[in-house]
């Protein structure tokens, strides 16, 4: 054996006994990209999620609603930081990361490109938005990136929280008056099919399930995510008392599962492909917030380099004394 | 899977350069509780130590999760070489494990 051949059967030998693959393991440069890529869009997702919800907090009904979505958004902040952290240890800076987010040649998931219009939105997304991102990332702590299962088992832990809040929040909607009840059911109706896309395109036309899944990078595809994601909101919607925006959606007995309509891939890939209705406000808003804290971290490397000259200009000192 | 994106046909695969870049690297140790060590957790970025502190509290503990936290500059921690793995760690011999004397059993808990 070769010593690259060597190093991949010990990579090989790693997945085949479902131990992680740690930072500093060798790695085919494949895996390693392919990590890359995909932490760092969940990063970025994240990250630019916190603009749909961050929409409502000036706006949220009670005191108690907006301190909820403050730490909600706190939270997605947190997320994105967990994920650029164990993006980190395969050899990428942060710093790079944020320009190829802001250049457009790293993206983040289309969901996050979709306006909300009501407060009715913030219940729908915590709801659909968290529960799909919930459905995905249960799967992802079980990946074969070690750092990046362990972020994955902080957000998880934290996740819970937000779509329970979601939900709470469609169920005062759809316990209030008819108006109310009419606002729920509209954010509803906006929400779910993107929602339903998020998980990605259907198996057939995946070209990347493949080698992710030998990888054990993905360990349920995106099929398999989407129907228990559907088949866990069904009677959810039930009890609330609203209508999923599906005439086909029913429960088939045979396969144990529900059936539920085609999906409008022709409007997910003009989302993906930078067309959605707020691509492009996402971007300028992530760049704006960017370039106008610079004299932050100017001042504050300005503060340490004073700092560290001072504890040096006292050392000498303090020896001889 | 929802923050898989896909890659659009003809797309072409950002370049990473992997150059370093921005406010320095801090690893991030984070003691649950009284009694129990330091765990690694994560990293920040931050100018330095006083702000890694700070930001590592906000980042790994909105919901208690420590009582202390320590940071330290990724760039001062050593590591040991993951290739030699097996010449490093193969230090154990039954001999280091109690079960390997026979003890009669008249002694009791021992
Ligand atoms: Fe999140
Ligand atoms: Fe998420
Ligand atoms: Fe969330």
């Amino acid at each position: 054996m070769t010593s690259v051949e060597k190093l991949e059967a010990r990579f090989e030998e790693i997945l085949a006994n479902d131990e992680k693959v740690e930072p500093r393991d060798w790695m085919p440069e494949a895996y390693r990209k392919t990590m890359i890529r995909q932490i760092a869009q969940h990063a970025h997702s994240e990250v630019i999620g916190q603009q749909p919800e961050g929409n409502w907090v000036t706006r949220a009904p009670t005191l108690k609603r907006k301190a909820i979505l403050m730490a909600k958004v706190q939270d997605e902040a947190g997320h994105g930081l967990y994920l650029y952290s164990a993006a980190e240890t395969l050899g990428i800076s942060r710093h790079e990361l944020n320009e190829l987010l802001h250049s457009g040649r790293q993206k983040y998931s289309s969901i996050f490109n979709y306006p909300t219009l009501s407060w009715a939105d913030i219940g729908a997304v915590g709801w659909l938005v968290d529960g799909a991102a919930i459905t995905n990332q249960v799967m992802l702590t079980r990946t074969s990136y070690g750092p990046y299962a362990r972020a994955m088992i902080r957000i998880c832990k934290e996740e819970s929280f937000h779509q329970r809040q979601g939900f709470e929040i469609m169920m005062t909607l759809t316990s209030g008056t008819e108006a109310q009840k009419a606002m729920a059911q509209d954010a509803l109706n906006r929400w779910w099919w993107p929602s339903l896309a998020m998980f990605g395109p259907p198996d057939a036309e995946s070209t990347h399930t493949e080698q992710s899944v030998a990888w054990k990078i993905k360990l349920e595809t995106n099929d398999e995510l989407r129907q228990k994601f559907v088949d866990m909101s069904v009677p959810q919607a039930e009890l609330l008392g609203l209508t999923l925006p599906d005439p086909d959606l029913i429960w088939n007995e045979e396969r144990g599962h529900y059936d539920f309509g085609p999906i409008d891939w022709d409007d997910f890939w003009q989302v993906v492909k930078g067309n959605g209705p707020c691509n492009r406000e996402r971007i300028e808003h992530k760049v704006k917030a960017w370039d106008d804290g610079a004299w932050v971290r100017e001042a504050a490397t300005a503060h340490a380099e004073r700092q560290a000259r001072r504890a040096a200009a006292a050392a000498p000192a303090q020896e001889a004394a | 899977m929802s923050y898989d994106v896909p890659a659009i046909e003809g797309e072409v695969e950002a370049e990473l350069s992997g150059a370093p870049g921005g406010l320095p690297l801090w690893e991030v140790f984070v003691r649950a509780d009284r009694g129990l060590n330091h765990v690694h957790c994560g990293s920040v970025h931050a100018a330095d130590a006083d702000l890694a502190l700070r930001n590592a509290r906000d980042v790994y503990t909105r919901r208690r999760e420590g009582v202390s936290i320590w940071v330290v500059p990724s760039s001062q921690i050593s590591a040991s070489d993951p290739d030699t793995k097996e010449a490093w760690f193969d230090t154990d011999h039954p001999y280091r494990h109690p079960t390997f004397y026979e003890i009669p059993d008249e002694v009791g808990h021992m």
